[in-house]
């Protein structure tokens, strides 16, 4: 199996779902008007760790801020689109399409898969940590493997008692072969059905490829999901786009201790892939995306925070010029939209940006339009 | 007889294909046409079991309600045709993050959906989720918004053809909406505390437009519904809504000659969707090998197919509330269509993740031997003879399945793996079974099954 082009990274996402409270996760510790509206939820003292003199992280993320200080960590503040959309599914349809105005089904990273293989010729080039197909994935013609866990990924593994698996699969097999002949089954199916055999054989055997001395921890699902991420690197399967996600960061209610756990989880789990990247050797060729489909309302609504508009996410690998990007929305009154921060930067720029200054590749046609590019890459 | 109820419903066991039989072809096509719409007797038990469902607030909450009556239904066709304009007129939470609407926009579906398309065209303009979910609520006098217009005459009844050229000017698009201003809705108070607003149809006379307007070269104080009724009017609507109707209901290659054909039998019955079901189910062509097994089965095919055949549900319980995230894991997300366009049927539908999500479900399911369908199917194998050889195993086992049948090639290799036992299938041994649970689960395995 071909590994990389030349230069081009491997891209691992992670989706922050229900919409990451920004605020909370980068804060203006320094920032009185931040202490007025949020009462309740506002983080002080031991609960922030300073970055500067005007903003800090969760006190929940120290493995991120380890990591940020040895300048591996891109934090975009006000990260977002015009005319901001509340509801989930719209919101991160936006996210997933790169068309914040026009309805659309085809994905920023179906059409990624699609430029580096045109021909769909691994089954595995993107592979999804998760059930279902996200958006962001979906593009025509486009397979992608959707995968719980590693280990027992495939066909009939959740039959109750499959002592018979072996022979179901053998008869499978020989039944989804492309034959020389169009027909019913059509061609296109009994392929799609060979891909996706082959797919997770390949994938089911890629943690047999993976040693490592990093112990990604059992009861956390994204060390999990990170960890299949690291193995499936490790089996050099020619796989370059990888897609986990981690939530639910809808915290309406109870916002102190659900979001203080799922950065625990998240920051350990970050901490854990790349220092398994690091003793595998693959940490300069990946770099990781993490984004949330909206930030939450300014204001706190006494035990969590509601749907808002604006948000952070992080850029991270070797490879990237760590540090703070845009500028911190400003929390005045008058600064606002409708009790929502502004956003400062476009999403779509920092698209562009992970596609040509990462990836390698020609992002016009992938974003439809041409976009800015941010000064990301490390030197 | 399987092939209508196929097409026409979600399949159906081998018993209730029995049953059709006796009462014969066309009586079962009428017995279809007119499904009785009234409250299911046992509404009261989804309700109680699924609590957030009722009233729900957003899309997602309502799923159980939707997926016990496509899995349940008694008639079948009443559930497809509601599934067949949620395709079309798709309107998605999405936008409209609102269960309540989303359900009485699929009821909507279920009460207009096989009755004039005139009719349907009408309430459909009128209802609240969808003049939300197109804009029409910010279309007034003096600025009319265009989205409702345009979307009506191209993606729900005049059409575009493949260089998106329509039978009709950006000209009647303007006007249509100028027709359309003061077609609004306004919510109504709840029916529980913190409970989702219903909304309402309301007309405004005074954001209505009513000066003279042109449409599709008609001259007159044109109001929404004369839009309507003009439209209905047009060769290119019949046209639309035939070619729709053979897509999802016949095949996924189009024929032009039956098309035509179905575009007159709709011009012929005032735009009746009964009749040209009618038509379309009591057809040489329907019934011919043309169009037999050449149609892939939509994620909602296979999972309420399946599900129908196994037949495990009594009453609503966790599982049956789930069946719909199935459907979304193999790419239709029901209440969720990815645009205004709804989804593109056929061949699109089977990428690989889908399709391991489709062997592992359906095979799952019919491994499900407390199933009252599974228990049906075994003694109808059990019945077939007390010994079998592998190419008997294979026909009793296809037959019991729904009277389904797979390609030459494919039925080779199956009766292959029923005689690598070496020995005959035989109902008193111990094993019987488990082999007739296994050449279930193959068959439903098979790239012939993601057919209908």
């Amino acid at each position: 199996m071909a590994g990389n082009g030349p230069g081009g990274k491997n891209l691992v996402v992670v989706q922050l779902s229900g919409g990451n409270d920004y605020l909370n996760t980068v804060v203006p510790y320094q920032d009185g008007l931040y202490y007025d509206y949020r009462p309740n939820m506002g983080l002080k003292g031991e609960s922030v760790i300073p970055l500067d003199d005007r903003v800090g992280f969760n006190s929940h993320m120290a493995p991120i801020k380890r990591m940020y200080d040895s300048g591996m960590v891109a934090v975009f503040m006000g990260i977002g689109y015009p005319e901001p959309n509340r509801s989930h599914f719209r919101s991160m349809d936006i996210w997933h399409t790169a068309e914040p105005f026009t309805s659309s089904a085809e994905g920023w990273l179906g059409k990624v898969t699609k430029a580096l293989d045109p021909e769909g010729k691994n089954p595995v080039t993107a592979v999804n940590f998760g059930r279902g197909l996200p958006r962001a994935l979906a593009y025509p013609g486009v397979s992608v493997a959707s995968v719980g866990a590693l280990e027992s990924y495939g066909l009939y593994t959740g039959l109750a008692g499959a002592k018979n698996r072996d022979a179901l699969l053998d008869t499978v097999s020989r039944v989804y072969q492309p034959m020389s002949e169009d027909g019913i089954p059509s061609l296109r199916i009994l392929q799609t059905g060979r891909g996706a055999l082959d797919g997770a054989d390949l994938l089911r055997q890629a943690p047999s490829h993976h040693n490592s001395n990093v112990e990604y921890p059992e009861d956390n699902p994204i060390a999990q999901s990170l960890k299949g991420v690291a193995q499936v690197t490790s089996a050099h399967l020619g796989t370059r786009v990888f897609y986990t996600a981690h939530g639910s960061f809808d915290t309406h209610t109870n916002e102190l201790v659900n979001h203080s756990l799922l950065w625990d989880q998240l920051s350990e789990a970050v901490e854990c892939f790349w220092s398994d990247m690091e003793e595998q050797g693959t940490a300069d060729d990946t770099v990781m995306w993490i984004f949330s489909e909206f930030g939450r309302r300014v204001a706190d609504n006494g035990t969590g925070t509601d749907h808002g508009s604006g948000g952070s996410a992080f850029l991270i690998g070797p490879s990237v010029k760590g540090g703070l990007y845009g500028d911190y929305p400003n929390l005045d009154p008058g600064s606002q939209l409708d009790g929502d921060i502004r956003f400062n930067t476009d999403y779509r720029d920092v698209y562009a940006t992970i596609l040509e200054s990462f990836m390698e590749l020609e992002s016009e046609s992938i974003l439809n339009s041409r976009f800015g590019r941010l000064d990301l890459a490390a030197v | 007889m399987a092939q209508l109820l196929r097409r026409a419903g979600f399949g159906a066991t081998r018993d209730q294909i029995d049953n059709y039989l006796e009462q014969g072809y066309e009586e079962t096509v009428e017995e279809l046409l007119h499904p009785v719409h009234g409250d299911p007797e046992d509404q009261d038990f989804v309700d109680r079991y699924f609590v957030a469902s009722v009233e729900a607030r957003t899309a997602n909450h309502a799923d159980p309600q939707w997926a016990w009556r496509l899995a349940t239904n008694p008639n079948p066709l009443e559930e497809k045709i509601a599934l067949f304009w949620h395709g079309l007129m798709a309107v998605g939470g999405v936008k409209l993050d609102h269960g309540l609407e989303m359900l009485t926009e699929i009821d909507l579906f279920r009460r207009f959906g096989l009755g004039r398309f005139e009719d349907l065209l009408l309430e459909i303009s009128r209802n609240p989720g969808m003049m939300y979910w197109l804009d029409n609520q910010n279309s007034h006098i003096g600025a009319p918004n265009e989205n409702y217009g345009r979307e009506l005459l191209e993606l729900f009844s005049m059409g575009i053809d493949e260089q998106g050229e329509g039978a009709y000017s950006e000209e009647d698009v303007k006007t249509a909406a100028r027709a359309f201003t003061g077609w609004a809705s306004a919510v109504t108070p709840p029916p529980f505390f913190l409970g989702p607003f219903p909304m309402e149809f309301r007309f405004d006379p005074d954001d209505h437009d009513n000066s003279e307007k042109t449409f599709l070269g008609q001259t007159g104080n044109w109001n929404g519904d004369d839009i309507v009724r003009i439209i209905c009017e047009q060769r290119a609507t019949a046209r639309f809504v035939a070619l729709r109707l053979y897509d999802f209901f016949v095949s996924d290659t189009p024929n032009d000659e039956e098309i035509e054909r179905l575009a007159d039998v709709f011009e012929a019955n005032d735009g009746e969707i009964r009749a040209v079901l009618r038509d379309i189910f009591n057809s040489d062509h329907f019934k011919s090998e043309d169009v037999r097994f050449k149609k892939i089965k939509s994620p909602s095919d296979l999972v309420f197919g399946t599900s129908r055949l196994v037949d495990r549900f009594e009453l609503p319980e966790l599982d049956s509330g789930t069946l719909a995230n199935n459907t979304l894991f193999m790419g239709q997300h029901l209440l969720n269509p990815p645009s205004v366009e709804g989804w593109h049927e056929g061949e699109e539908w089977v990428d690989s993740g889908a399709l391991i999500e489709r062997i592992n479900f359906a095979s799952s399911e019919v491994s499900r031997v407390d199933g009252r369908g599974v228990q049906r199917m075994l003694a109808r194998v059990r019945d077939a003879g007390d010994e079998l050889d592998g190419t008997e195993l294979v026909e009793a086992c296809l037959d019991a399945l729904g009277a389904i049948d797979v390609s030459t090639r494919t039925k080779l290799i199956l009766i292959e793996h029923a005689e690598g036992y070496g020995v005959p299938w035989e109902a008193a041994a111990p094993d019987a079974t488990d082999r007739t649970i296994e050449m279930f689960q193959l068959i439903v395995s098979m790239p012939d099954y993601q057919y209908c």
